[in-house]
């Protein structure tokens, strides 16, 4: 009877489960099988992949695109940095807000920008950047500069599309990070000698690496597979993995070296994410 | 001996007055800085959508010096065709605009029903198989969208090509595999709202229903339900605002004709800057603001139900 009425409730479970399970199978585990599979296969002449197998995308990733691949790293790794050193102030200062809604005006005024559309976000910066722009009027004016210089179309212009696009992803880890931290350890090391400097840095900030951790990961890892963001503001300077792997669909593109960019995309996100969860369960 | 002991202690005093005197200028310099930062982050996050929004006001063409208000731009895309922007047309927009709502609320609806299943699944029930399906679903909030967008890309194309040798008709991508697509990455934000609500829920009071009688069945619809209805709400919200928003998955699984309304703006914005798209991004500022409030409201109200 008992055995019968756990059985019913695993199938009932599963029941429930099924129609999420099969739609994730279906479009989304098998369609990254796919394109594993064709990451080995050889370019057809219509830009799809067909048989012999090969390993050749794969060598031509590490070596044709290696610059564009340990760039893209570069800026994703800069990108998460400055996000860091805005983030965590920014985030600390709002977290110590002694009333409770000030504190959630100033997470909401962090929030807001972030729900406008992103491609709209990132197209008010083309306007910033341009030529014509305010960024370099106001340069001009000040007599920095003697003529407008080219912002828009550089890795600059990603960069800070970047941070600007994924600043709230490092604000709101740390942001909850901080608000559990118990501001009595900074008390009891000041007691003990340590300054202001020395408390943050071996007390507040240690205990809230947590935050600092998670905000990174998911900062690092849309930067890593950006797309929009270089596009609409890099130029052929500022290229990353992900305007490769689009321009190899459609057209005159490469699908099986398309598959190969994003597998190594894929890697590098798994890896990024194995890194965090290592390192979270570590302080834990 | 006594007076040596005494130069120790006021030498160690000289030597405190200096840390102390150093540590304080370091706190003000701590403080200025910890107010400055907010100003300049605040600053940098609402500049960009202000001066956006400003411009699109601005008489001349400029985009750096503000000459005068006018609505000019904004008559101007509700007026048919663009000047010089062969490529825009009002017809074109208001199209795109109704293919989004197409997918959005087809999306929505079926990741709200099959997001909240497994959600209920995975928190009140065991099965062999349920770790793994937890971190699958975790997935498509992790992976780049990018990924996602090229391997349906592949995956459809290969399934279509396919199902031509088969059956000697042609399908083309279309409002189906935007839909699709969508689903896949909406499940699982669905799954974490109405999961976050089921645990927030007494189990008692389930557990109450079933002492008083109550069937599985019944004990659902009439305590368990309406107690996560607002999470529904806010995930299928939630759902429904990523879906709208979405432009790189949809971007590699759109067909001809099924342009969304983020699609069609990139295709205006990747060209150049004109006051006209300014005006443009400024109805979606305002559109996507009208959404946060409704469902702030919403929110609001079910806060005050809970309590």
């Amino acid at each position: 009877m008992e055995a019968l009425a756990e059985r019913r409730k695993r199938l009932a479970g599963m029941l429930l489960a099924l129609p999420a399970a099969l739609w994730l199978l279906l479009f989304f585990l098998l369609p990254l099988a796919i394109v594993l599979i064709v990451s080995f296969l050889t370019r057809a002449p219509n830009g799809t992949g067909e048989l012999p197998f090969t390993l050749a995308n794969y060598e031509r990733v590490l070596d044709v695109f290696s610059p564009v691949l340990w760039r893209s790293l570069q800026m994703a790794f800069l990108s998460t940095v400055i996000c860091l050193l805005i983030g965590y102030p920014l985030a600390f200062f709002i977290s110590t807000r002694k009333r409770n809604w000030v504190r959630q005006f100033c997470i909401f005024l962090v929030i807001l920008p972030f729900w406008t559309n992103f491609l709209v976000r990132t197209y008010a910066w083309r306007v910033l950047l341009g030529d014509d722009g305010i960024a370099n009027n106001f340069l001009l004016n000040l007599g920095l500069i003697s003529e407008p210089i080219q912002l828009l179309n550089t890795q600059f212009a990603v960069i800070v599309g970047l941070v600007y696009g994924f600043l709230p992803f490092m604000v709101l880890p740390i942001f909850a990070s901080v608000e559990r931290f118990d501001f009595r350890f900074v008390d009891a090391a000041h007691d003990l000698g340590a300054n202001d400097l020395r408390a943050f840095f071996e007390v507040i900030f240690p205990l809230t690496l947590p935050g600092v951790f998670a905000g990174c990961a998911l900062v690092f890892i849309p930067c890593v597979g950006a797309f929009v963001t270089p596009d609409l503001l890099g130029g052929t300077s500022g290229l990353m993995i992900g305007n490769l792997i689009q321009r190899q669909f459609g057209g005159s593109g490469n699908m099986p070296l398309g598959s190969a960019l994003s597998i190594v995309m894929m890697v590098i996100v798994m890896v990024t994410l194995l890194a965090y969860v290592r390192l979270g369960t570590r302080r834990s | 001996m006594a007076a040596s002991q005494f130069a120790a202690t006021e030498e160690t005093l000289h030597l405190n007055e200096g840390k102390l005197r150093r540590d304080l200028w370091m706190r003000r310099v701590g403080t200025i800085g910890l107010y400055f930062n907010p100003v300049f982050a605040y600053f940098f996050l609402w500049a960009p959508i202000i001066v956006l929004v400003l411009f699109s006001f601005n008489q001349s063409r400029s985009v750096s010096t503000f000459t005068g208000f006018t609505l000019d731009w904004y008559v101007n895309i509700f007026s048919g065709v663009v000047g010089a922007e062969s490529r825009f047309s009002t017809e074109l927009m208001l199209g795109s605009l109704r293919n989004s709502l197409i997918v959005s609320f087809s999306a929505t609806a079926i990741s709200t029903v099959i997001g909240t299943l497994v959600a209920l699944s995975l928190a009140r029930f065991n099965f062999p198989g349920k770790r793994i399906l937890d971190s699958i679903l975790f997935l498509p909030i992790v992976i780049p969208e990018i990924t996602q967008g090229i391997s349906l890309a592949i995956f459809f194309n290969t399934v279509f090509s396919y199902w031509q040798t088969i059956s000697g008709e042609r399908i083309f991508p279309g409002f189906h595999t935007i839909i699709i697509a969508h689903v896949v990455f909406t499940i699982s934000f669905v799954a974490v709202v109405v999961r976050a609500r089921l645990s927030d829920m007494n189990p008692r009071l389930e557990e109450a229903a079933r002492d008083l009688g109550a069937n599985e069945w019944r004990t659902f619809w009439e305590v368990t339900f309406p107690l996560i209805l607002p999470g529904i709400v806010a995930g299928s919200l939630l759902a429904f605002t990523l879906s709208l928003d979405d432009f790189v998955v949809t971007f590699f699984t759109s067909g001809v004709g099924t342009s969304t309304l983020p699609v069609f703006v990139y295709g205006l914005l990747k060209l150049t800057v004109t006051p006209e798209i300014n005006a443009i991004s400024t109805i979606m500022v305002m559109l996507s603001t009208i959404l946060i409030g409704i469902s702030l409201a919403l929110q609001g109200r079910s806060a005050v139900t809970r309590g």
